[in-house]
């Protein structure tokens, strides 16, 4: 219904005056995005309650953090764009501070300094520069003639490559690699020339070698080997991803049956109710559970595109692009590393693994693509 | 930049945006299309390969010991039981750090450096995925503390294990003997069908009849299929094939007739074997001192395992079967009857005994042990009435070695009796070959002198001698001895080795010379006989200490006791109708009428005192009671 409306209005730039305004567009809410996000967290719950070897108070508690994020999410989608353009400079500034203060004063867990601790409450300022980065690029970007010149480039990759670097050196390299895609998507959104592309690639891929000898940290290494050799230590670093195949592989088709998962449920599958969830699901499900999933956050990632077509101006559009393929990219990645494609990094399947603070960003980003998909149309500049 | 050129880049920046973002849509596109493949990789086309891991993960085939056959005597008396025992065991590959689990396991239940020091040994020999015992016999209250620490200690489990007991103690130690950890030495002479068969049993039987019949004892392994979670612990059993119980031994052995035997011994070294006359069964084996078995089962210690090896008394020696002795006059009955048979005397030969002997165109003295002789004329009765040793080495020089020894060796003399013991030792009745492949001599007169007063070469172990003793009791037919009765409730029939032809009357002639020894005035076995109400055979020994003279130099009171001469005594009752057969040794007791008979005298008047309608037989075979119930139970039980 709602989609309809704004096809309608699309072509045709200020007719919003003549109709009267629909009640989800006065509050700010993309109704269809609305809709798949709930469909979507429900999902999760149901997954999470089998994966937590149906500990009700896990889904409890995670039903009260996506209370918790969707209101977020509808706040968040309540503050004008004008105003997150105006002040992204200083939230940028303001995460950056917290990221140096986190390398001096943060405290942490394994080895990782992430966290700050205020008055007994724990807080991680890299989720602050999950959104605030590409707010950040997205404004700067909009600032500038597009396509963005040589400098232009150089300043939005200062930007992005600061609070990277700084999430790098805590160690979080998962958060850090989320971080510098959100910005660097907003950057080519804008229009970066395939020929800085390519040559961003081939320096990157110059850059591969001394990385790998002196920028990654030997567990880090370990992880890249075992991708390529999951077998060669089946007790060890292999074991997780050993075990998640096998989760995923013994699922088949039509999946073991909901709870029934034997992998998960007898504690084979490793970190089954975080980061390893999908694997749960694809061994309960089976295949057409996964690609049910599949095509929820395909429906998201596709409403989100759409949503950034439809954005009245360039910080709109670099913004929900942004925002869209990094969610993306959530997605992928822990797919990716579940089933053995990738190296295993810290990444949350968004909405269905547990833990709160990651949604609570994720749904403010959400809340953002909130706003710029029912912004007024007006003249921004 | 001037608000103009801005403007009019507007529709450039959304044609740029459109383009970039159709690259991103395919991009995505691409990278889902990959993730699809990946999961129809995995999920479709590998299913059957990851299902199977799945399976292998969650599904282990766990052997199950199968119970050890029990061990009974002839009455049902339970000599070898098993007994449920708590393992406090790990498996390797479920440990991430071994010396932090071991650590904080000896915080839970005490742990020695022994223990650990075994337990690494055992580890390096252990099959993929077997829980290795760390430490036997926990407590209850360790128990519980182990399942309390449970999920703080992947890998380590409480297994739930029968293990032998031994519940008369000492009593059967030489002759039951006893189960033991299978060891190092034990695997490397397993053949791959015993690797197999022994998967996870513990134990393997070390010495006696647990070893002699290990593989009826031991049964049939079966096995489970069992599911674990990522800890190794069983959720539960999905599959089981029952393993097939060890074989129930039968034993002619009598617990209370062991028990007078053993008593009657007391605290002297000795043996005590009493065979049944009709059957070869053996009825008594006793070797003293003795040990306790148990210490053995699930390891012995150090110190329990030194102390019983450096005992100047050789607690482990099986006096019965690997004593080797000089058996002394009770050789006498059998060379008189061999002698007898072979011409050499007659009923009516008698001899004077001046109180030595000197063979003819040798200057050497043989004396008797009594230095006055036995009398003017001594003839056979009276030379085994008073062990007169003239008479018999007259007989001896008379005779020829050759000729007792063929006699002697149908016997049971010379070879092993082929007891279903093992480790026996063959003694030795010398002959012209033996001595010249043995020693490289030629054989003397003199030799023959020593030899049919069991003196010189001759060796025998008093279960040859109670062998030979039943043979005579027999009237010549020499059973194999056996201790096992039956096996699963099916009796094991006698075995004739063969039969010495000898003629009636000299067998009497024996017998009253036999009978003599106890019951004549002069008799050197009185009291073997003294107040039973049946009639007893039997016949004395004292025999020197061969060998030992070098040892004369250690002038300690312990040792010249040890420099004594052995008593010996064997008897058969009654006569009429002969029952038992039984041989005793008493080390340094110096007389064998006076030491040794009457612990013979004891043996006969408890078995006599039987009636034979109730114990002879399988009549009062009782069959096992249901231990295998009660250690699936506990097995159970230890599962939580």
């Amino acid at each position: 219904m709602a989609s309809r409306d704004y096809m309608h209005r699309l072509p045709d730039a200020g007719s919003s005056l003549r109709r009267p305004e629909s009640l989800s567009r006065r509050w700010h809410i993309d109704l269809p995005l609305l809709l798949l996000l709930l469909v979507l967290a429900c999902v999760g719950l149901v997954v999470l309650y089998s994966a937590s070897g149906e500990e009700i108070h896990y889904v409890k508690r995670q039903a009260v953090f996506m209370g918790l994020a969707f209101t977020g999410m509808l706040i968040a989608a309540q503050i004008p764009l004008e105003f997150y353009r105006r002040w992204s400079p200083w939230f940028y500034l303001g995460g950056c501070c917290l990221l140096v203060a986190v390398l001096f004063i943060g405290v942490g867990a394994k080895g990782a300094q992430r966290w700050l601790e205020i008055g007994g409450f724990r807080f991680q300022p890299s989720e602050v520069l999950k959104l605030a980065v590409p707010i950040a690029v997205a404004a700067f970007l909009h600032s500038r003639t597009l396509p963005p010149s040589f400098l232009t480039v150089v300043g939005a990759l200062a930007i992005i490559g600061v609070p990277a670097m700084l999430i790098v050196r805590q160690p979080d390299l998962g958060t850090s690699i989320l971080i510098a895609a959100s910005g660097l998507f907003a950057l080519y959104l804008s229009g970066l020339s395939w020929k800085m592309i390519g040559s961003a690639g081939l320096l990157g891929a110059l850059a591969a070698w001394p990385m790998w000898m002196w920028g990654m940290r030997d567990y880090q290494r370990q992880r890249v080997l075992t991708l390529f050799n999951p077998d060669a230590d089946r007790l060890g670093a292999g074991w997780n991803i050993f075990q998640s195949k096998a989760a995923i592989g013994s699922g088949g088709w039509a999946g073991k049956g909901y709870m029934e998962g034997t992998q998960s449920q007898l504690d084979f599958l490793p970190e089954s109710h975080t980061d390893f969830i999908i694997a749960v699901l694809a061994e309960e499900w089976g295949m057409r559970g996964a690609l049910i999933l599949l095509t929820l956050y395909l429906l998201i990632i596709a409403r989100g595109i759409y949503i950034s077509f439809t954005a009245q101006h360039v910080f709109g559009r670099l913004l929900a692009g942004s925002i869209t393929l990094t969610f993306f990219v959530y997605v992928f990645v822990n797919i990716g590393m579940v089933s053995g494609l990738l190296p295993v990094v810290g990444v949350p399947l968004p909405l269905v693994s547990h833990g709160g603070t990651s949604v609570i960003t994720l749904m403010a980003g959400f809340g953002i693509l909130m706003a710029i998909s029912t912004e007024r149309r007006r003249v921004l500049f | 930049m001037s608000e103009n050129l801005r403007f009019k880049d507007h529709h450039t920046e959304q044609r740029l945006f459109r383009n970039r973002m159709l690259v991103a849509i395919i991009g995505v596109a691409a990278l889902l299309g990959v993730l699809v493949a990946r999961l129809y990789n995995l999920q479709i086309v590998n299913y059957e390969s990851y299902r199977t891991q799945s399976d292998e993960n969650r599904i282990q085939v766990r052997p199950v010991p199968p119970t050890r056959g029990l061990i009974y005597d002839r009455n049902g008396v339970l000599l070898a039981d098993n007994r449920a025992s708590y393992t406090l065991a790990i498996v390797r590959e479920r440990v991430k750090d071994m010396d932090a689990t071991i650590q904080s396991l000896g915080k839970l239940v005490q742990l020695d450096e022994a223990d650990v020091e075994k337990f690494k040994r055992r580890l390096q020999r252990r099959r993929p995925f077997e829980p290795v015992p760390l430490r036997y016999l926990l407590t209850e209250e360790e128990i519980a503390r182990i399942s309390v620490n449970e999920f703080d200690l992947p890998g380590v489990s409480v297994e739930a294990e029968l293990v032998r007991y031994y519940p008369e103690d000492k009593l059967f130690a030489h002759s039951v003997g006893y189960v033991g950890r299978i060891a190092e030495r034990d695997l490397a002479a397993f053949s791959e069908e015993d690797v197999s068969r022994y998967r996870g049993t513990q134990s393997i039987g070390k010495v006696g009849l647990e070893r002699s019949y290990e593989d009826l004892l031991l049964g049939e392994v079966g096995f489970e299929n069992v599911e674990t979670n990522a800890r190794g612990r069983v959720l539960r059993v999905l599959e089981r094939h029952d393993p097939k119980p060890g074989a129930e031994l039968t034993l002619h052995l009598d617990t209370r007739l062991q028990e007078v035997a053993s008593n009657a011994l007391g605290d002297r070294r000795g043996a005590v074997v009493a065979i049944d006359v009709k059957t070869g069964g053996v009825l008594a084996f006793v070797s003293r001192p003795s040990f306790d078995p148990n210490l053995f089962v699930t390891g012995i210690s150090f110190k329990d395992y030194s102390e019983l090896r450096d005992s100047l008394d050789v607690p482990l020696f099986n006096r019965a079967v690997q004593g080797q002795y000089p058996p002394g006059s009770t050789l006498k009955p059998m060379m008189g009857l061999g002698a007898l048979e072979a011409g050499v005397i007659t009923a009516d030969t008698t001899i004077n005994d001046p109180g030595f002997y000197k063979l003819p165109n040798d200057s050497r003295i043989y004396r008797d042990h009594i230095r006055w002789g036995h009398g003017k004329k001594v003839d056979l009765i009276q030379a085994l009435e008073q062990s007169c040793d003239t008479f018999f080495w007259d007989l001896a020089a008379r005779w020829n070695i050759d000729g007792m020894h063929d006699f002697a060796v149908r016997f049971g003399l010379g070879s092993k009796t082929g007891i279903d013991v093992p480790v026996e030792r063959p003694g030795i009745f010398p002959s012209r070959d033996w001595k010249r492949g043995a020693r490289g001599m030629s054989w003397f007169p003199g030799d023959s002198l020593n030899a049919v007063l069991g003196q010189g070469f001759v060796l025998a172990t008093p279960l040859q001698l109670a062998v030979m003793t039943a043979t005579i009791a027999n009237r010549g037919t020499h059973y194999r001895p056996q201790m096992v009765m039956a096996v699963d409730g099916v009796e094991q029939p006698p075995e004739v080795l063969h039969h010495v032809d000898a003629r009636p009357e000299n067998w009497d002639l024996v017998f009253k010379g036999m009978e003599a020894v106890v019951y004549n005035a002069r008799g050197t076995g009185k009291r073997a006989g003294a107040g039973l109400d049946f009639r007893v055979a039997g016949k004395s020994g004292t025999a020197q200490i061969v060998g030992i003279a070098q040892g004369a130099k250690y002038d300690s009171e312990a040792l010249q006791e040890r420099l004594r001469d052995n008593a010996l005594f064997v008897a058969f009752a009654p006569v009429d109708d002969p029952q038992i057969a039984v041989s005793v040794l008493v080390e340094n007791g110096e007389s064998g009428g006076r030491e040794a008979a009457p612990v013979a005298r004891e043996v006969l008047a408890e078995w006599m005192s039987r009636d034979f309608e109730d114990t002879a037989g399988l009549s009062s075979w009782r069959p096992p009671m249901a231990p295998l119930l009660s250690l699936q139970s506990e097995e159970m039980r230890a599962r939580g």
